[in-house]
């Protein structure tokens, strides 16, 4: 196989190995340096998507938006005439509220980030609903309750927090989200919005609240997750706080 | 690698995930369908022909280099193996873009056994890669499509003895010269040209 025009396994230089490996190497090295390109390229993408008429940079793979994830198939779907929020366990009043009950309490609107566990983080985005706290003193919490644990209409989602965490003003049921109802894919007509921590604490499809005498804790917490999901202190990120 | 493209776009592109759900299933199968990527390469290993075609893929030749920069490719002036420079590109391309889709996958999927920042790079360096990677297999498609008698070489194993004149003149002299001497040792290393 050593013809002066040879097609033969040995002809030139191994050119192909160097291309391989020299990709697995960059591969490498983007890994280990890749948050801080992050970074730089959404310092470079945030003005410019601003002022986009045409949208073509949100083709980019930038960390600054929405991303959808739901456990279950397709999206759940109920709106204004077929919601209830049922409330349970341990309060005084087990009550059910429709959408237009929700609507009728004292409002709380907030502009904060959302921060998901997975690194995307999306800027002052505005929320507004019933704070979590006028709801539990509306139902009245039983002596013996210490946590509250959230389902989903979605069928399968779940999610807790302590009681304490429950009463802080910034943990909203939102009813609204970025100047509007809260979509369905965003997890209307009503989700959950806790503040201060990661995008998963924020359950959507919001359909039960129960009071409990102990944390339950939720999906992505029997995956793995931390219970305690502060931004920043927890699940191993040192992301800025958001609340 | 259509099943990895398929359900990237419906993980990543927002209007899909939204229509399609089932993100758990749709990841797994995307998890699975990326692990299985090496699988065919790995089997082919076994096959003496595969490897003497990836020892092929390996060498670039002083005449592939010209190949590349040349204007006129099929002036029939440049020597050509059984695999053009181009050709050589894509599969090596192909190859590191495995690895990296891999190594970067499993940094993302298996995130806590690594610093949280490698997730970022990872997720980072996954989506460009994602995005260069459909370049290439557009471009390699639309390379294919544009060649009717490649596309029936992919398909049997066979191509006519002229294309291969005219596509792959040194593989096909050195084919040539193989079928009348089959004594020769390696003859079962490629299928010579079918004369048809």
């Amino acid at each position: 196989m050593s013809d002066a025009r040879d097609d033969g396994p040995l002809a030139g230089r191994p050119v192909g190995r160097r291309i391989v490996l020299g990709m697995v190497g960059l591969g490498a090295l983007g890994v280990i340096f890749g948050d801080h390109l992050q970074n730089a390229e959404n310092s470079i993408l945030r003005p410019i998507k601003e002022h986009d008429p045409i949208g073509l940079t949100s083709l980019f793979p930038a960390g600054d938006t929405f991303r959808f994830y739901s456990i279950t198939g397709a999206e759940p779907s109920r709106d204004a005439d077929n919601y209830q929020l049922t409330i349970g366990g341990l309060v005084e009043r087990p009550t059910i509220l429709t959408l237009a009950d929700l609507d009728a309490m004292p409002q709380t609107a907030l502009v904060k980030d959302f921060q998901c566990v997975t690194g995307w983080r999306v800027p002052s985005v505005r929320w507004s609903g019933v704070a979590l706290p006028d709801l539990l003193d509306h139902v009245g919490v039983r002596d013996g309750a210490t946590a509250l644990r959230f389902t989903s209409f979605d069928g399968a989602y779940t999610e807790s927090l302590t009681l304490d965490q429950a009463r802080r003003r910034d943990v909203l049921v939102a009813t609204q989200m970025l100047g509007g109802p809260v979509s369905r894919s965003h997890g209307g007509p009503v989700r959950l919005y806790v503040a201060s921590m990661y995008g998963y604490k924020s359950c959507k499809w919001l359909g039960g609240i129960e009071l409990t005498d102990q944390v339950i804790p939720g999906f992505w917490e029997n995956n793995g997750y931390d219970v305690d999901a502060w931004v920043g202190k927890s699940n191993g990120r040192a992301d800025a706080p958001t609340a | 690698m259509g099943v990895c493209l398929l359900t990237a776009a419906i993980l990543y592109i927002g209007p899909l995930s939204t229509a399609v759900g089932y993100r758990a299933d749709v990841e797994w199968a995307h998890v699975i369908a990326g692990l299985g990527l090496p699988a065919p390469t790995l089997l082919g290993l076994a096959s003496k022909a595969f490897r003497a075609d990836v020892g092929r893929l390996n060498r670039f030749s002083a005449s592939d280099w010209k190949w590349l920069r040349a204007r006129h490719r099929w002036s029939g002036d440049l020597s050509v193996g059984k695999f053009n420079a181009g050709q050589k590109l894509n599969a090596n391309f192909q190859l590191g873009a495995i690895l990296v889709m891999m190594l970067t996958g499993s940094v993302m999927r298996f995130a806590n056994h690594w610093p949280i920042e490698w997730r970022t790079g990872a997720t980072f360096v996954h989506d460009w890669a994602a995005y260069a990677i459909l370049a290439v297999v557009l471009g390699h498609i639309y390379m294919a499509m544009r060649d009717p008698e490649a596309l029936r070489g992919m398909r049997t194993g066979y191509v006519q003895a002229a294309w291969a004149k005219s596509e792959h003149n040194a593989w096909a002299e050195n084919e040539m010269r193989r079928a009348e001497k089959p004594s020769d040792g390696e003859a079962d290393e490629a299928r010579p040209p079918a004369a048809r």
